[in-house]
């Protein structure tokens, strides 16, 4: 018996922000390696000399797509060991200098960012002292506030994170602004910006250009899960979290996930050369489903204005709906969307995000996220179009 | 039938939704997450939530998780503190039941489309006499039966809920979870105050939420003190631990509670025998209507506690059952339980002791 057995609708997937169908492309390009080419990559042999040599050339791809050098390129085991390795490993390496600055973060980062900041700020993280934690507010739209930021910084400051993106909402960040400041106020700094949620829609290259650290996943881009890698800037001082076999210039440790890394590097390089085009396609359905539906439905809004987030996002409330009652329905219905994050049960929790953007709870539970991506259609904009509307008109009955 | 089955994690609702199954409903299994966070411990843990899961896919249905915790907060735990802190002993199953799993949770079902709540409670749900759809029983097996924490229930709510395995002992429930193979058949079953983790028991609880206060405990009899309590809010009428033994070698019995005053009152066990209890304005519930002033009724004060004969008495004074015999004095704040003597098995209504 399983579920899948019953007659189910078709699924219309608008929930790319979660996660994305693997690319035939990258699976293609993934498959030999998962199977014949099974080479450790850190061996002398001819097996491992080809493993590692697929595996340098993806690392020249990653650095090529994230205008990195291929010597920058740290692979990881998904977007959450880099974000870690990027927080813990920078002030870890600090704290072995004898520096024991402030840390300051966004109020919306992702877990993967916010929670080893928290670990640090409460002494959690084995052999870093406690170390003091500034969240910086951000607006209405969920954006950081640049004046307010620049209070937090100062000479005593050693590492700034602020995300490219939002995964909730899908605000882009001024990251270049940030670094600035940071370099400006907090010269000392070193400068993380997680950069998962926008690689499908921005050029991150460019947007990056002034971060000292930048973590990317491949699950996002049409790659495999489990697979991340963080440009670590060269002269940037980073310890290791994992310790073992020295592998990836002693910052992370582990055989190579070769199969994972050629994913990585072929999402990466089809996003890149498809971006414009892609970036239009996507915000053209996106303008299709969300115009629809706030005409629709009414005491409905945006969560952000639509000229602040990415192409991809379309994040409403609907007024006096809750999301878990509209997530069932829709479900029921095939289509797949989520609300803010889930704990490890399952359930979700209150969004910290919209509490940051002054969003009260009430509120915050009536939102939705819908988010299109590489596998979007007009179908699915079209059914999400006949169904939402009927879904949330039940529900306020 | 399309029906909510509500899964915490244990044997008994596992069995309940197996049951449905079986019986050819369309079923969809639902957890609340109502306390915890992510820990692992207590309720609402994440390996009760991957129990109920696992269980789903099991048996071929879809599962969801629920968060009502901000719910349960306001209307379970915020009033178990504050019943505390005016000297009460509330029951938080039952504002639970009453609040959260029979309202709550019963509304989003009807939402979305249910026709039924399904839960695992042992008690049954049985057709009613002309002009009333349903009677509430309890459970089969009498050691198991949980017909008291469902005592608040009425027709609109007994009229869309399921309780398949009131039908069977617990032996029976187990028997049936180990024959499908589910993984909960031998979970031991839930105990106390889900929320309340064993280990810092109710006043580590209650301390982190209140204030605690010392008090003296008096001899009713004599007027003399007798000894002193830690947290005056954690002692309960009728409660006989920790106070000891009376000059005649009787065990000594708590009377009354007066938290302002930082006054326990003790006595013997004839001293606390009351005979009657006074039902809170208000708080009266019926399962078919209300029984007429005068009428006979057993009461029950405790989930599994005996049920007494006694009259059932409302006038515009207030509403009181006189007990037959002299009783254990009943805890402010108690649910009593009220059944039919002429259908010992039959919930008529409950009320909460003044």
């Amino acid at each position: 018996m399983n579920e899948a057995a019953d007659a189910d609708p078709p699924i219309t997937y608008l929930d790319h922000a979660s996660s994305t169908p693997v690319r035939p492309e990258v699976a293609q390009a993934m498959a030999p390696f998962a199977a014949q080419r099974y080479g450790n990559a850190s061996g002398s042999h001819r097996l491992a000399r080809q493993a590692r040599q697929a595996l340098e050339e993806a690392r020249e791809l990653v650095a090529a797509a994230l205008g990195a050098v291929p010597a920058e390129v740290v692979f990881t085991g998904g977007g959450t060991e880099a974000d870690n390795l990027a927080v813990v490993g920078a002030v870890a390496a600090q704290a072995e200098q004898g520096e024991l600055g402030v840390i300051v973060c966004s109020a919306i980062e992702h877990a993967a960012v916010l929670e080893p900041c928290r670990a640090l700020s409460n002494g959690r993280v084995l052999g870093v002292p406690p170390r003091e934690l500034r969240e910086a507010p951000v607006d209405r739209n969920g954006v950081v506030d640049l004046e307010a930021l620049a209070r937090l910084l100062g000479p005593e400051v050693c590492f700034v994170s602020v995300m490219l993106a939002n995964n909730e909402v899908g605000t882009v960040q001024p990251v270049g602004a940030v670094a600035r400041l940071v370099r400006h106020h907090a010269p000392a700094a070193t400068v993380h910006t997680d950069a998962i949620q926008a690689v499908a829609y921005l050029d991150v290259a460019t947007a990056t250009a002034d971060a000292d650290l930048v973590s990317v996943s491949a699950h996002k881009i049409g790659g495999p899960k489990g697979v991340g890698a963080l440009v670590v800037r060269e002269g940037t001082p980073l310890a290791p979290i994992f310790f073992g076999g020295g592998q990836e210039r002693e910052r992370r440790s582990g055989t190579h996930d070769v199969a994972g890394a050629i994913g990585l590097a072929t999402a990466l390089e089809l996003c890149a050369r498809e971006r414009i085009s892609e970036e239009k396609r996507v915000a053209g359905l996106r303008d299709r489903l969300a115009d629809g539906l706030l005409g629709s439905i009414g005491d409905s809004l945006e969560s952000a204005d639509r000229d602040r987030v990415l192409s991809g996002h379309c994040h409403l409330r609907f007024a006096g709906c809750e999301q878990e009652e509209l997530l069932v329905l829709l479900d029921d219905a095939g289509i797949c969307a989520s609300a803010g994050a889930a704990c490890a049960s399952g359930a979700l929790e209150p969004s910290h995000v919209l509490v940051a953007m002054g969003v009260p709870a009430p509120e915050a539970a009536s939102a939705i996220r819908f988010t299109l991506g590489h596998s979007s259609t007009d179908e699915d904009v079209d059914r999400a179009l006949a169904t939402v509307p009927a879904a949330v008109a039940r529900l306020r009955r | 039938m399309r029906v909510l089955v509500a899964m915490s994690g244990g044997v008994d609702s596992s069995v309940a939704a197996a049951l449905m199954v079986a019986e050819g409903h369309d079923a969809v299994g639902a957890t609340l997450k109502l306390w915890g966070g992510s820990s692992d411990s207590g309720c609402c843990s994440v390996a009760d939530v991957d129990d109920a899961r696992r269980v789903a896919q099991q048996l071929g249905i879809t599962h969801h998780v629920f968060n009502l915790a901000g719910d349960f907060d306001r209307a379970v735990v915020a009033p178990y503190v504050a019943s505390h802190v005016a000297g009460r002993s509330p029951n938080p199953c039952i504002e639970c039941n009453r609040h959260i799993k029979f309202d709550r949770l019963l509304a989003r079902a009807r939402r979305l489309g249910f026709d039924a709540l399904v839960t695992g409670h042992h008690a049954r749900v049985a057709p009613g006499e002309p002009g009333v759809a349903h009677r509430l029983l309890r459970g089969v097996d009498p050691a198991k039966d949980q017909s008291y924490v469902l005592s608040m229930l009425g027709q609109s709510q007994l009229d869309r809920v399921v309780l398949p395995v009131g039908e069977l002992t617990k032996v029976q429930v187990r028997t049936e979870a180990a024959r499908l193979g589910l993984r909960t058949a031998a979970k031991p079953d839930s105990q106390d105050v889900c929320f309340i983790h064993s280990a810092e028991g109710r006043g580590g609880f209650l301390s982190r939420r209140m204030d605690l206060h010392e008090a003296t405990v008096i001899d009713g009899g004599t007027g003399e003190q007798v000894g002193s309590v830690d947290a005056v809010e954690l002692v309960t009428v009728g409660q006989r631990r920790g106070m000891g033994h009376g000059a005649d070698g009787q065990r000594r019995y708590v009377v009354a509670v007066d938290v302002p005053r930082r006054r326990v009152t003790v006595g013997g066990a004839r001293d606390a025998a009351s005979d009657s209890v006074v039902l809170a304005p208000g708080s009266l519930t019926w399962v078919s209507g209300p029984l007429a002033s005068g009428s006979l009724a057993l009461s029950q004060m405790s989930a599994h506690g005996r049920a007494v004969l006694g009259t059932f008495e409302s006038t515009r004074a207030g509403t009181r059952i006189g007990f037959a015999e002299p009783e254990r004095p009943v805890a402010p704040g108690q649910t009593v339980a009220l059944y039919d003597p002429a259908d010992p098995d039959s919930v008529l209504g409950a009320g909460i002791a003044a």
